[in-house]
């Protein structure tokens, strides 16, 4: 455990650290931007680059090792004036777009610019002028002219996702962010997890359904937990107006950090899908004739759609019997109506037909299908039901399918 | 295959027979056939003297060999016969063969063709061992030809004296004794502690201790461990490196197998621009003669140490020059740095530990073990002992590839093997290390070229690239140019040399268009200071410097530009105006009958005029004129004589 002094103050770090995380740990504070935690380090931004004493030059603290002795100053006159250049240079070639940013208030490169009291430089040499938005995909949008060239989608979707579908091309002034080879962005591989936009410290990438939709401090951040699968991913639910707008995910989520798939982070348009299942819905042939006229005509239970096509034809074609009116006093009401139902009633139609069916017919003569989005608990309990309730082994799992 | 001592001792007898063959031939002929010789018609040269050999019916021994360094008689070819004088002959062409035998064999006048000198074989002596190399000297006298008087051939020695793709030629000569002394009689640590002793720093420019980096990679205790050898030369103008693999591949495997044996490393990697094909093809045709003589391979020599050498080409990045991008590129990445340390010696390609030198570091290595510590130590100065190899260009009566005793002034180096700046222009500036160096004007000009008195007075050693500039260059466009060589280099990663170099570039080009203002000066410099501490790597922190140089040395003419619109080399064209001296001009239509953009107007008889709005400042008009009747003046002044 080496024992350096950082500004003044000893600090003890773990073999093989880098000032960076042996700053933090002490709580002491050196601007990044090209680094981040969950991916490795690069040195490219020079955000970071601090004194250290006998070194020739400043060193970038997301890079460097310690080593016992070390004295550092991460707020060197150098260091400061060098940090304040990069800033005006990224500025020099950045739009001048933060009123109508979408990551207004929430840009590492702003709030750096904001730190170090940047002022806008003023100059008529060459700026980028990249198109907005020009990749088809639904989900992903790109702003290259917002883009900093740190590298961090291309590290998150190399070292965490695997793609390896973020690259730069060309070099120089020229050097831009490209997909595969120059290439749009699903034919370059690109899953659509959105994690190169989770990474972004600007808005150069930005998730395109939620474009115009709300900005960090209009949004009320709900913490929630994934309904796609078992997994059990957190992330939070921009909320304006009532509405979801989008989702981002959390590094301190505990099982998933910054990553998610493409389904909890682009797959939340159900919520507010009017077609949307909120109540179990129960045939109305299931149903008994009597109670079912007493709770619609109470309104605690609804008449929702006439059942598909499919469930009224027999195998051989002919109408069935489904189209036969319903014994009540409703004329429009057939046997085949999906009944929206309190659950206590839905279980129970479901309890009953299950016993029923096993009695006529042997556990052996159903099989059981679990679900994605169930926890191991639940597929445990399911399999427990599957095997010693309904005595079949016949389950098996979407995901096989 | 395993080669034994005892049956190299017996391959290299037999090469030394072979060798001597060579000169029992009527005539021994050698073609200097590096690319330089190549581009300038030396294969056509060849296969005339083949003709000619039989048309005469000689029986000859042709001897291909790599460049002797003197680009402006390429190409070149020697002719021996038994008993006489070996003259090279300089503008070897193959229409000029049959006249070169003429004057060789019957004392027949030369027309085209020139007689470059006498060639002597120079042979040194130390720790009982022999290094021979070439020497040009004035036909019958001792004394050598001006280009070589100063120069002292060590890491060249082989250079236009071996045929590069024989390995019999470099076994007689004593290639791979080195190797053999290594492997059988030294520990790694003793490798090691005599390259150090030796004082060889690093050729590719840094000038760290070759021997204190071999010793870090040695002791870094992780395995697999690299030797890597820097062959990337991108300086714009510099060539030695390409000589030095053209024209005595042998050598580079050789010093790194003695590198990969004093580190502990058993594979190496050679990493070649791809726009050296004849370096590429003579390095991989040395490599095969080596593995099948037992040089390379298992068990090499009976010593138990195996080795082998790849070669990787390079896309043409300057920046892979650079040893992390380099190594990068290597591993298939994108050609960028990446930060140190940890250094390569500690963590380099795929993280392992490596060692990266350039390819002349190498090359002085088996010389080095051959002809010990203590010889090289006496060459060249204390603290940079050896020679320093030179591309030299620009504007100098001599132009070529040169090696020189480290602590020669540079004002040796100009006037006495360059020749000088031809008359009437005179020296105006010499920059070293390429586009990161540095230009020195006259005043520096007695400053010893070794690394630390370079570095001291303001410029760099770099790898070997010298340009002379005369008073016909404008020393604003001069670091212009090589900003914008930085630009179109520079990698993207950091955003100091991303973006700092392109408004570097921006800045000069303002001033060059004539539309500077004073403040630029305090701008260029801040950009440069940016630049220098902000960058990740030696491309971006050394790019202000010819920059900074040019304006602490000729700062005038950056005012110049600016202030009074003048550029006084007359090479910036926006600063400057064609115009026709009434008096002078006959009307006789010359100038307007060449000019390209149809500028010039006037009837037969009558005074000429020049349209500035038209007028692409070619200077064609004043090169054709034969009158002197075309001057340029500034555009101001031009402004004034409308408004007036």
């Amino acid at each position: 455990m080496p024992t350096l002094t950082i500004n003044g103050q000893p600090v003890t770090a773990p073999e093989g650290a880098t000032i960076l995380e042996a700053a933090r740990a002490a709580h002491i504070h050196i601007p990044t931007l090209c680094h981040h935690p969950d991916l490795s380090n690069v040195g490219a931004c020079r955000m970071c680059v601090v004194s250290v004493e006998k070194a020739r030059g400043l060193q970038t603290a997301c890079t460097t090792p310690v080593f016992e002795g070390m004295t550092v100053h991460t707020d060197s006159a150098e260091a400061i004036a060098t940090r304040r250049f990069v800033l005006e240079m990224l500025l020099t070639d950045h739009p001048n777009e933060c009123m109508t940013c979408e990551v207004n208030g929430d840009c590492e490169l702003q709030d750096l610019v904001y730190d170090y009291g940047v002022e806008w430089p003023q100059h008529d040499g060459a700026r980028h002028s990249y198109a907005f938005d020009p990749d088809p995909n639904p989900f992903i949008a790109i702003d290259r002219n917002k883009c900093i060239l740190c590298g961090r989608c291309i590290r998150a979707c190399t070292e965490m996702q695997n793609r390896d579908v973020w690259s730069f091309a060309s070099r120089g002034f020229a050097t831009k962010l490209v997909a595969g080879a120059d290439q749009p962005l699903l034919d370059a591989g690109c899953e659509s997890c959105g994690q190169c936009v989770a990474y972004c410290p600007t808005g150069a990438l930005f998730d395109k359904m939620s474009l115009n939709k709300g900005r960090p401090s209009q949004v009320k951040k709900v913490r929630t937990t994934c309904s796609f699968c078992g997994v059990g991913c957190n992330f939070d639910l921009h909320v304006r107006n009532g509405k979801a707008i989008r989702v981002t995910s959390a590094r301190n989520a505990p099982v998933n950090g910054l990553a998610l798939c493409v389904k909890g982070r682009y797959g939340y348009d159900y919520i507010h899908n009017p077609e949307r299942l909120t109540r179990p819905l129960v045939r109305a042939k299931w149903l008994d004739p009597a109670r079912l006229a007493q709770q619609v005509a109470d309104g605690t239970w609804q008449v929702r759609e006439k059942a598909g096509r499919r469930s009224q034809q027999t195998e051989n074609g002919q109408r069935s019997t489904s189209d036969n009116a319903w014994p009540t006093d409703n004329p429009a009401l057939t046997i085949d109506h999906f009944i929206a139902v309190d659950w206590d009633t839905a279980l129970d139609v479901t309890a009953t037909k299950l016993a029923q069916e096993k009695k006529r017919h042997g556990g052996r003569s159903f099989a059981f299908l679990a679900s994605a989005k169930c926890s191991n608990e639940e597929n445990f309990l399911f399999a427990k039901l599957t095997r010693q309730l309904m005595t079949t082994n016949s389950i098996d799992h979407c995901a096989r399918l | 295959m395993m080669t034994t001592t005892l049956s190299l001792a017996q391959a290299r007898a037999e090469a030394k027979q072979r060798w001597q063959n060579g000169s029992e031939a009527d005539l021994l002929i050698t073609v200097g056939m590096g690319t330089c010789g190549v581009a300038a018609g030396a294969a056509e040269g060849l296969a005339a003297t083949q003709r000619e050999l039989d048309r005469r019916g000689l029986r000859g021994h042709i001897r291909p060999v790599g460049c002797v360094g003197m680009c402006s008689y390429e190409p070149m070819i020697e002719l021996e016969a038994p008993g006489r004088a070996r003259i090279n002959y300089g503008n070897a062409i193959a229409k000029h063969i049959p006249q070169i035998f003429a004057h060789y064999l019957e004392g027949k006048p030369l027309v085209k063709a020139v007689i470059v000198g006498e060639v002597v074989a120079t042979v040194s002596e130390a720790n009982g061992q022999h290094l021979h190399s070439l020497s040009f000297v004035e036909p019958g006298s001792e004394q050598r030809i001006a280009f070589q008087r100063k120069q002292l051939r060590i890491v060249l020695s082989n250079c236009g004296l071996i045929d590069p793709e024989s390995l019999d030629d470099y076994l007689a000569l004593g290639g791979y004794q080195a190797l053999e002394r290594a492997l059988l009689t030294m520990t790694p640590e003793q490798v090691v502690d005599e390259v150090t002793r030796s004082g060889l720093r690093g050729r590719g420019g840094g000038g760290f201790s070759a021997g204190v980096k071999w010793g870090l990679a040695r002791k870094t205790q992780r395995w697999p461990k690299y030797v890597i050898c820097n062959a990337d030369e991108g300086d714009p103008g510099a060539f030695m490196d390409r000589s030095v693999l053209e024209g005595d591949p042998h050598s580079v495997i050789e010093g790194m197998t003695i590198a990969g044996y004093a580190i502990g490393a058993q594979m190496g990697y050679v990493y070649c621009r791809a726009e050296y094909p004849l370096a590429i093809s003579h390095l991989n045709t040395a490599l095969q003669q080596a593995r099948a003589l037992g040089l390379l391979g298992k068990n090499i020599l009976g010593s138990g140490f195996n080795f082998d050498i790849a070669v990787k080409e390079g896309a043409g990045a300057f920046v892979c020059g650079e040893e992390t991008a380099l190594m990068a590129s290597i591993q298939g990445g994108r050609g960028q740095p990446w930060p140190r340390p940890p250094y390569p010696a500690v963590a380099g390609l795929w993280q392992q530990p490596s060692n990266v030198n350039n390819v002349k570091t190498y090359a002085y290595t088996p010389r080095i073990l051959r002809m010990g510590a203590e010889w090289f130590r006496s060459l060249g100065t204390a603290g940079s002992p050896g020679t320093a190899v030179f591309a030299l260009t620009g504007q100098v009566a001599r132009t070529g590839l040169i090696e020189v005793p480290m602590g020669i002034s540079l004002r040796e180096i100009i006037d006495d093997v360059a020749g000088g700046v031809p008359q009437p222009k005179t020296f105006k500036a010499v920059q070293t290390g390429g586009p990161l160096g540095g230009c020195l004007p006259d005043p520096f000009l007695d400053t010893p070229v070794d690394f630390d008195s370079l570095r001291a007075a303001g410029a760099v050693m770099g790898s070997g690239g010298m340009i002379v500039a005369d008073q016909g260059t404008c020393m604003v466009e001069f670091a212009k140019y090589f900003m914008q060589f930085t630009c179109d280099e520079s990698c993207g990663k950091c955003p100091p040399c991303r973006i700092g170099s392109t408004r570097m570039l921006e800045v000069l080009e303002r001033i060059t268009d004539g539309h500077g203002q004073m403040e630029d000066l305090d701008t260029i410099r801040r950009l440069a200071t940016g630049m220098q501490q902000g960058s990740l790597c030696a491309l971006g922190q050394l790019a202000p410097s010819p920059v900074l140089s040019t304006l602490q040395h000729f700062e005038h003419e950056y005012i110049a530009h600016i202030r009074d619109h003048q550029c006084a080399a007359h090479t910036c064209k926006a600063l400057i105006t064609y115009e026709v001296i009434p008096e002078l001009c006959t009307g006789c239509m010359v100038c307007a009958r060449n000019c390209g953009a149809d500028a010039i107007f006037g009837a037969k008889l009558e005074t000429h005029v020049i349209d500035p709005a038209l007028c692409e400042r070619c200077g064609l008009c004043m090169e054709v004129c034969n009158f002197d009747a075309i001057q340029i003046i500034s555009p101001r002044l031009a402004e004034l004589r409308l408004t007036s």
